[in-house]
């Protein structure tokens, strides 16, 4: 390299010099196709702000998420300018209960997302790459799992484990990573025989090998939109655990929780109940819009 | 299925050609029910609540405890457990509520009619506002009408059904008053009625009660629309993409060329080839509103199998949320093959790819 090049020059170049420049122009690629998507755009500030809100809670929060004020004259208040949100019927003010409720949101979809997944993709790939008996049997416990209705699958789980955030994070996870595994072992059976593979195998690499070191990666962008896309149902599945008294407990501020107890003054005092539902339309429409841009940028066949 | 069944739809198949797909389709649907028998058993492992504690109290003597034990069939190996269990299950037999004292396989043949009426309501709004939507998206690609069923299904897919229904609730019945509020039929009418069929709209129709069948119609349509809305923003997609999907034949081309009036080239002809899919769609949509139904159930008081479920599953009555959990596995993994055949049935090259 002769003269110094603008980055920008740098990452779109045709003959990257270096491996590395290889991936940042190929990311760089994909971010540019993704930015032009303007929904798309807005999904992603959607899920920054939810992230921003997440760190900052204790900072922006303008009152104490689970001690109320004086309970003679600051309960059920409706919006005004010292309570954006209102108070709920524990004079607790509900912008900082939604505000400190993104944590317990944001928790929810990560811890499904990092166990799903790779369970999911471990389950696809195996049953893909080996097929005959060992693809049989995951499929059919696949097929097992799919067979309930997804909140109802949820529901028996944390009956038998008991209410909890953590028990349904574990029940939401159990019922999430069959779609998974049916995608992965898709995408694996149109790899497994390609030659490739075949150069690897005959190098003497091990199938973990194989699978993990090049059938994974392979399968992971589509799996990775599949569950970015996803996320807006486990939002939904959690609040309705919530809702149904079965997720967070109080006084925690989940917001399906918080939509139960504003259900009882919902005629009288709307805000209680709506406040945190438009909180969870909000975010779950911001993964929705951010899970389609990316599924237009990385998976270009699926567009319909 | 009769083996020798000359013609399906007046087209030619060979005789038995169905046997083979039918006895996989079988031994599959068998392994899956077995799956679904053994996951709810395991489930009912894991409850941390000690299920004799449930039934005996926790005041009671050694000897009662120890007989309703061996009642339980606890005192058995597991395999064993499980093979009573998976017997009981077959006839369907799902134990008593431990909480009820009731057969459970009664509690669920009483409440199952509400929600098949609820979800048969819902399907039917889903298709007929869905169905047309999607096909006018479809021709007008890109344009409003386009735009309208995007937000349509982004609202459908982000916004919390039980939130959606306290709304609705708030606006429709306390403040304007249009209809009933919670529950399936008024007080006043309840015991006036001769249940026939358990589905209220058509017992009332049949005995001629307009004024009850009023009632039940104005508790029912919210709801109904409530899941009829979110069944119809996924309908509404997929015909979209079915239609587009069949625009772009050939065979559509050569009705044009051949001067075919355009509405029947696409209400028509296209339409009729986008039906095929759409069946899945539609019985896969209709299952699924059994599981939308727990949530909607419960927001409107709705006595039905979801709202059975979600009480029993506050007072901690395991016998009762898994056989209500495993009801509702049969009846998807039922829909789903009422599916895979009708499918079969009317498209030809499903069929021929199955022989």
């Amino acid at each position: 390299m002769t003269k110094p090049l603008s980055s920008r020059d740098w990452l779109l170049s045709d003959l990257p010099t270096s491996r590395r420049q290889a991936k940042a122009g190929h990311f760089y690629r994909i971010w540019l196709a993704f930015k032009a998507n303007k929904l798309a755009m807005v999904g992603l500030g959607i899920v920054a702000l939810l992230l921003a809100a997440a760190i900052l809670a204790p900072l922006i929060a303008p009152y104490n998420p689970v001690i109320g004020g004086d309970l003679r004259t600051e309960r059920l208040l409706p919006p005004s300018l010292t309570h954006l949100m209102g108070t709920d019927e524990q004079a607790r003010d509900i912008l900082s209960r939604v505000l400190h409720g993104s944590r317990l949101t944001l928790l929810v979809v990560a811890l499904v997302a990092v166990i799903a997944t790779p369970v999911g993709l471990l389950v696809g790939t195996t049953a893909g790459y080996f097929g005959g008996w060992v693809d049989s049997a995951l499929m059919r416990v696949t097929d097992v799992f799919l067979a309930f209705p997804r909140l109802v699958l949820a529901l028996a789980f944390v009956a038998a484990l008991g209410p909890g955030i953590e028990n349904a994070i574990i029940a939401i996870a159990i019922t999430s990573w069959p779609p998974y595994a049916r995608l992965a072992r898709a995408e694996t059976l149109t790899i497994r025989d390609a030659d490739f593979i075949a150069a690897i195998r005959l190098q003497g690499a091990t199938s973990p090998r194989i699978i993990w070191g090049h059938v994974v990666p392979l399968c992971l962008s589509s799996v990775i939109v599949r569950v970015t896309l996803d996320m807006a149902g486990i939002i939904l599945t959690a609040a309705g655990l919530g809702f149904l008294g079965l997720g967070a407990q109080p006084p925690q501020p989940e917001w399906g929780a918080m939509i139960a107890s504003g259900r009882r003054f919902l005629i009288d005092f709307w805000w209680v109940a709506t406040m945190p539902g438009i909180a969870i339309f909000i975010v779950s429409l911001g993964f929705n819009l951010l899970g389609d841009g990316l599924r237009d940028v990385l998976d270009p066949k699926s567009i319909k | 299925m009769t083996p020798n069944q000359p013609t399906i739809g007046g087209r030619l198949c060979a005789p038995f050609a169905w046997a083979i797909p039918v006895t996989k389709l079988c031994g599959t649907l068998a392994i899956t029910f077995f799956g679904l028998l053994l996951l709810t058993f395991l489930i009912g492992r894991v409850v941390p609540v000690d299920p004799v504690l449930a039934v005996v109290g926790d005041r009671a003597s050694q000897s009662t405890y120890d007989a309703a034990f061996i009642e339980l069939g606890l005192d058995k190996p597991v395999y064993e457990q499980f093979w009573i269990y998976l017997q009981k299950a077959v006839v369907g037999d799902f134990g008593t509520s431990m909480l009820t004292k009731k057969d459970i396989a009664e509690d669920i043949k009483r409440v199952f009619p509400a929600t098949l009426e609820l979800a048969t309501v819902a399907i039917l709004i889903g298709t007929i506002f869905g169905l047309p939507v999607g096909v006018l998206a479809a021709v007008k690609q890109g344009k409003l009408i386009d735009q309208i069923v995007r937000v349509i299904g982004l609202i459908g897919y982000s916004a919390p059904i039980f939130w959606l229904g306290l709304l609705g609730l708030l606006f429709f019945y306390a403040k304007l008053g249009w209809i009933a509020g919670p529950g399936r039929i008024d007080i006043a009418y309840e015991y006036s009625i001769t249940q026939i069929t358990g589905l209220l709209l058509l017992d009332t129709a049949l005995q001629g009660q307009w004024d009850a069948f009023g009632n039940v119609f104005s508790h029912i349509i919210l709801p109904a629309s409530l899941l009829g809305y979110y069944s119809m923003a996924y309908i509404s997609r997929m015909t979209r993409s079915f239609m587009l999907n069949e625009l772009a034949q050939e065979y559509i081309t050569t009705a044009r060329v051949k001067g075919v009036a355009e509405w029947r080239v696409i209400w028509i002809h296209a339409l009729r080839n986008a039906a095929v899919p759409l069946v899945t769609v539609i019985a896969l949509s209709y299952a699924s509103l059994l599981e939308g139904s727990v949530l909607t159930e419960t927001v409107f008081a709705w006595p039905g199998l979801g709202q059975y479920l979600t009480n029993s599953l506050q007072n901690a009555d395991m016998n009762a949320v898994l056989g209500g959990t495993l009801v509702i596995g049969a009846i998807f993994v039922g829909l789903n093959l009422v599916s895979d055949l009708l499918y079969a049935v009317l498209d030809p090259r499903v069929r021929s790819r199955n022989d």
